[in-house]
């Protein structure tokens, strides 16, 4: 776990950078530090390996106040991903891989071999092993950053914006590739990025931090959205806060119906359409495994008949769900009924906030 | 053209104390000497100025205070303090003039160095010496190169002002050769005084595909 007690740091040009934070860091998940540019959040995390030494409070990692630790060999037990991903380019991918290693002393042949099973472990092709950094796309260079950081198995990796420098295709599956490479790892994260979308997605816990480096307001993603501390907060959160909620509620829970007479499927129990007077019409379907509710209802919208239609890895159909199924569980996971603040929260000036109960019953 | 032949043809040329091959030893041997002293004061000092970010006023100094300074008025200066005959009122001025273009450029390839690296550099956990000699240094090599190589061709061609003072080296060839108005002696010297220069030119492209990263040579 990593604790800030207090820490308050101003450069030497007067400027508060962050201002008394102290937060909690839990151990195994994704922290996510987000807020408008300029509000302290590189900062913050460059005072956890020391890059930027505190002007006043502490930092302890695992209990102990990383002050107290040599800055270079702190750095060596924590990972560190950059924006630009920072390679050494007069080395080979498979050395900037074992940098870490290589000050550990690692022997020559032991760091390259951990350093190819990691390409392999960020979805790189290991062929890339040879080249140089220049020779690689940004999205490939940034899982090279990723795989460096992760050479020496750090418990703590710190990521600064590590995937804002590429397209948005790109960003989506490096995100995808962390989720499941955390899956496999639990490390401790501290992930920094002012895109609300990416905390929303990668955080166990977001941070949202306002100018100033104070704490706006610290809570699990699906909080955040439905009962967002104050205005400033709720104004970062952006629109459709309602339907983006859903994506954290599985749609494991949904009701599912046997599946209708009109529902045409193929030999293998694939789903092709829905009959109508006019032929086959579209159908929309989630797989109750490892979709969200929100990709339920969006199933449902798609349908003519407002059904969606359950499917297995192999894409046959399990049943179906109409949206009196999809309601029942929007009304579970309701919003708490006594909001926060005065004004509620889960209205809210934003527009896109109808919640549940603009759903037809 | 017919000059060219009287000298290189001449058989007296390539033997004896005064022959061609003798006297570019000794050409090589002043030059050498001067660099290798200019190369040892000037990158250490590029390297640490431009890793530590203290003295850097002092690169800007010494770059033009020595950029205006005449080799020739120097040369005199110095053989009127130290005596003609002697190596050492050669070896000051070529080393004066060798200082600079290793100075600046070793210290604008270090300090040039992108901060995302260095800072990636310290982030990983090297230490300062280390970020210096495993990071920048490599990273900052074709400058650091580029320096070394102005500064040995314009050594090489200076050392022709050895001849001045008394001393050997492929001036002699030109000054005796004005003195006693043999042109082909003046032309032939000339003409080896610049072969060399681009000989050592050759051998910086050489020395540079060898010591250059591959990564690095590309991405400039
Ligand atoms: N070295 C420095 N000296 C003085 N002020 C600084 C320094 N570094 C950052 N600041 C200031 O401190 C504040 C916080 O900067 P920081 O880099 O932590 O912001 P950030 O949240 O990471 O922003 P961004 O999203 O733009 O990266 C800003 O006002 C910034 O101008
Ligand atoms: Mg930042």
């Amino acid at each position: 776990m990593i604790t800030f007690e207090d820490v308050t740091k101003r450069y030497r040009d007067g400027t508060v950078a962050v201002d008394d934070l102290s937060l909690e860091v839990p151990t195994g998940a994704i922290t996510v530090f987000v807020g408008p540019s300029g509000c302290g959040k590189t900062t913050s995390l460059r005072m956890i390996n020391r890059m930027i030494d505190a002007t006043s409070g502490r930092i302890t990692l695992d209990g102990q106040d990383v002050r107290e630790i040599d800055p270079p060999t702190l750095r060596r037990g924590i990972g560190y991903v950059i924006q630009q991903a920072g390679l050494f380019p007069h080395r080979k991918i498979v050395d900037n891989v074992a940098t870490v290693p290589y000050l550990l002393g690692w022997s020559k042949k032991k760091a390259r071999t951990r350093a190819m099973e990691l390409l392999e472990l960020v979805g790189l092709d290991p062929g890339l092993a040879g080249r140089y950094p220049f020779q690689l796309s940004g999205g490939q260079q940034q899982r090279v950053g990723v795989a460096r950081a992760l050479a020496a198995d750090p418990p703590v990796l710190l990521m600064d914006e590590p995937f804002s420098a590429v397209d948005p295709i790109v960003r989506a599956s490096l995100q995808d590739e962390l989720l499941r490479l955390q899956s496999e790892l639990r490390k401790t994260i501290v992930f920094v990025t002012h895109d609300i979308d990416e905390a929303v997605k990668l955080g166990d816990t977001v941070a949202v931090m306002r100018v100033g480096g104070r704490l706006a307001q610290m809570a699990g993603p699906a909080t955040l959205l439905t009962e967002p501390a104050d205005d400033f907060v709720r104004e970062f959160l952006g629109r459709d806060r309602g339907i983006r909620r859903l994506s954290f509620i599985s749609a494991k829970e949904v009701r599912l119906s046997p599946s209708p007479s009109d529902l045409v499927t193929d030999e293998d129990g694939r789903a092709l359409g829905w009959r109508t007077a006019d032929g086959l019409a579209a159908h929309g379907t989630f797989n109750p495994e490892t979709d969200s509710l929100r990709v339920a209802l969006d199933a449902a919208l798609l349908s003519p008949n407002g059904t969606a239609v359950a499917v297995d890895e192999e894409g046959r159909v399990r049943g179906v769900a109409g949206r009196d199924a999809i309601d029942e569980l929007l009304a579970e996971y309701a919003p708490p009924a006594a909001g926060r603040a005065p004004g509620g929260s889960s209205g809210g000036s934003s527009s896109g906030a109808g919640d549940s109960e603009g759903a037809p019953a | 053209m017919n000059w060219l032949a009287d000298f290189f043809g001449d058989a007296g040329h390539w033997s004896g104390p005064d022959g061609i091959p003798v006297r570019l030893l000794e050409h090589l041997e002043f030059s050498a000497a001067a660099f290798l002293v200019a190369a040892l004061i000037a990158v250490p000092l590029g390297m640490l100025i431009g890793h530590t970010g203290r003295g850097a006023l002092l690169v800007v100094v010494a770059a033009n205070a020595a950029r205006a300074l005449p080799t020739l008025g120097l040369l005199v200066l110095v053989v009127l303090l130290a005596g003609v005959g002697t190596v050492l009122p050669v070896l000051i001025p070529l080393i004066v003039l060798a200082v600079p273009p290793i100075l600046v450029n070793t210290y604008e390839g270090v300090r040039g160095v992108d901060a995302d690296l260095r800072d990636a550099a310290y982030g990983m956990g090297l230490r300062g010496r280390q970020v210096l000699f495993r990071t920048l240094t490599p990273v900052a090599l074709p400058l650091i190169l580029l320096g070394l190589r102005l500064a040995a061709i314009q050594v090489v061609s200076t050392a022709t002002v050895a001849a001045f003072v008394g001393l050997g080296g492929l001036g002699r060839f030109i000054i005796d050769g004005l003195a006693t108005k043999t042109y082909a002696d003046v032309i032939g010297g000339a003409v080896l005084v610049a072969a060399l220069a681009l000989a050592v030119q050759f051998a910086f492209v050489l020395l540079d595909r060898v010591a250059v990263s591959p990564g690095v040579r590309q991405v400039r």
